[in-house]
């Protein structure tokens, strides 16, 4: 499945099916400082995620 | 996963409440944490004149979306930073909102532009008198906040800065020591004397993933580009410390800010201590009239020197 990820903006492709938990796991991101959007949803950690998916990971620190 | 209090499919976990909301229940339980941060430190009345500092990000118009919707006459400040393309698209951020949104509410949005006064935008600026960008970008956006709200006789001025801000400032002032900051660290800070406008931020009992997952939920568009100036920033370094021990601990950052305040409240009646401190040191700026420790302020000392290097 296509993952969109931010600072940088990029995508890269990982493995389905999967949950989201797992996903941030293996892209070692931290679930405090993001939120996961499938599609135009949010969803939850222990959402699965499959092959075909569009998955935006969008992270949520900012401020100098 | 379903939303602990309808029992409906959920959208978001909590784990720091120990909770997950669908939508509807999420929306409701921001709105009520503004509520009653609104309510528990005294932060304005539901008659006050609000002037919200909004900059394009989540949180400064996911606050603005709340008070509208909370009943609240609230309008709103922009500073155009004139840092390129950055400032265009929150300035387009902003506008959209303004347009779609704040508008139906009878809301009105002013806008400064660093650019129009000074003659460049904040990066160039902030090379002209030899200081960092973000100390610049600091002295002009209280200086422009303070001005609009005294000026255009607002109640009070509201920031959106979230439990994840106040938790990482107050991580940094405690590490250096910086005790003097520690009074001004408090989600209400008093009008403490004439120039200066009461200022709050209704946004401390939310963390920064809530607040972006309100803005997600109720399709605010915001920008998501970090600020270019801001990378590598210290408060960015401790919120991805206090991220990683909240992951681990949930509960970890309001445990440590709100323990803060607490302690900060037992200790003497902060707000008083504070104002008398002020009292005590400040004094109108000869060349504006807003209050300075020095004869004149930093921000007509920065424009000042801006003017005597700029090229002609």
């Amino acid at each position: 499945m296509q993952v969109q990820l931010s600072h940088p903006s990029r995508t890269v492709e990982v493995k389905g099916p999967k949950k989201v938990k797992d996903l941030l796991r293996e892209l070692n991101l931290v679930v405090e400082a993001h939120l996961v959007i499938k599609g135009d949803d949010l969803v939850t950690e222990d959402e699965m995620l499959y092959e075909g998916d569009q998955i935006e990971v969008r992270p949520v620190i900012s401020g100098g | 996963m379903n939303c602990t209090k309808c029992k409906t499919k959920a959208v978001i976990g909590l784990p720091r409440h120990n909770a997950a909301f669908c939508k509807g229940c999420f929306n409701g339980f921001v709105h009520d944490q503004v509520a009653r941060a609104i309510k528990s430190e005294w932060m304005f009345g539901k008659e006050a004149k609000i002037l919200v500092a909004v900059s394009g990000g989540k949180d400064s118009l996911a606050l603005w979306d709340i008070l509208l919707k909370l009943g609240y006459k609230a309008d709103a400040l922009y500073v155009n930073l004139g840092i390129g393309a950055y400032s265009e698209q929150s300035h387009a951020k902003v506008t959209k909102f303004t347009e779609t949104v704040a508008a139906a509410h009878g809301a009105t949005l002013h806008i400064h532009t660093v650019e129009q006064e000074a003659g460049a935008g904040i990066k160039e600026l902030a090379q002209l008198i030899h200081r960092p960008t973000c100390s610049t970008c600091g002295t002009i956006k209280r200086y422009q906040f303070n001005r609009v709200a005294i000026e255009q006789q607002y109640d009070v001025m509201a920031t959106g800065h979230n439990l994840d801000d106040e938790a990482a400032r107050l991580l940094g002032n405690v590490l250096h020591w910086q005790e003097e900051y520690l009074d001004k660290q408090g989600p209400s800070l008093p009008a403490s004397v004439a120039g200066f406008a009461k200022k709050v931020k209704p946004l401390f009992r939310l963390s920064e993933r809530e607040l972006a997952a309100y803005a997600v939920l109720n399709r605010i568009d915001y920008i998501v580009e970090e600020c270019p100036m801001a990378k590598g920033s210290k408060m960015i370094q401790y919120k991805e410390v206090l991220n990683r021990l909240e992951t681990e601990s949930p509960g970890t950052k309001q445990t440590f800010y709100w323990g803060f305040l607490d302690k900060q409240s037992k200790k003497q009646p902060t707000a008083t201590t504070m104002a008398e401190k002020d009292r005590a040191v400040l004094h109108p700026c000869t060349s504006c009239s807003q209050p300075t420790t020095a004869e004149v302020c930093s921000y007509c000392k920065m424009m000042a020197r801006a003017k005597t290097v700029a090229p002609h």
